[in-house]
């Protein structure tokens, strides 16, 4: 699914690279715990959160995820925006809770791709 | 055999906001250099997860990297206060970061050893007061 599909769906606000819209994702993680992003997601292109910090950006640049969505009407700040511009990150941000951020886009067809708890 | 490229880097005490530019820096060089993006995403984890505890736990300290033709080593050291019983520090869930740091969204206990799940090989050697040294090995192919 396009990002600009996933923008109209979770009602989302783009904060960055505005001329990324045209990627497609197709699976995500949701987390406010950048250090279980780091250990359980695989292979997802996004990530969801309600962490606003400069890590958030660093996480996802190791990670290889393309967009960031903070949500519960969280906001970048300025610094953050910075800082994803020069790594190409696209963050948007919406008023959804987690659970329907995320539900909404699983139902959409957004898979999550995660090492499973052993 | 002689590497190809090797880097020192400074990593900060205490300065969150600069955690995982010698990481970003070595991630850099690794797409430059063509490198297979699932090994750079190894490397990448794996480094970041060394830096952020020598910003977390060690006070500060330094991260050496060399990439030779067939693997990156990384060598990560601290002359902070060290680990007292490595096995635990090895657990998943065990941290001994305070909160501070878990509002920061980590200290969740994962590090060490995601650490050892992305590196082919991974040294770890600490003493209370001697400070913390990580060796890690990637293999490129």
């Amino acid at each position: 699914m396009k990002l600009n599909q996933i923008v109209d769906l979770i009602k989302g606000q783009i904060h960055t690279c505005t001329d990324k819209m045209d990627i497609v994702i197709k699976s995500a993680c949701g987390a406010d715990l950048m250090s279980d992003v780091m250990a359980f997601s695989k292979e997802n292109t996004m990530l969801l959160t309600g962490l606003v910090n400069p890590q958030v950006i660093r996480t996802a640049e190791m990670m290889d995820i393309q967009a960031v969505v903070f949500v519960r009407g969280k906001k970048p700040s300025s610094e953050m925006c910075e800082l994803a511009e020069e790594k190409g990150i696209v963050l948007l941000s919406t008023d959804l809770t987690m659970f329907t951020a995320c539900g909404v886009l699983y139902k959409a067809g957004i898979l999550g791709k995660g090492r499973e708890c052993e | 055999m002689s590497s190809i490229i090797k880097k020192e880097y400074d990593i900060p005490a205490n300065d969150f906001s600069l955690a995982g530019e010698a990481s970003s820096n070595v991630r850099k060089l690794l797409t430059q250099l063509g490198v297979n993006p699932t090994i750079i995403k190894r490397t990448s984890i794996a480094m970041y997860e060394a830096e952020l505890n020598v910003v977390i736990h060690g006070n500060g300290g330094k991260a050496r990297v060399e990439i030779f033709e067939d693997k990156i080593e990384i060598f990560v050291f601290d002359e902070g206060p060290g680990i007292e019983d490595i096995e635990l520090a090895m657990k998943e869930g065990y941290s001994t970061a305070p909160d501070s740091i878990r509002e920061m969204g980590f200290g969740a206990g994962m590090g060490l050893s995601n650490i050892k799940r992305n590196s082919d090989k991974f040294v770890l050697e600490s003493e209370p007061n001697k400070g913390t040294r990580v060796y890690i090995t990637i293999y490129l192919y």
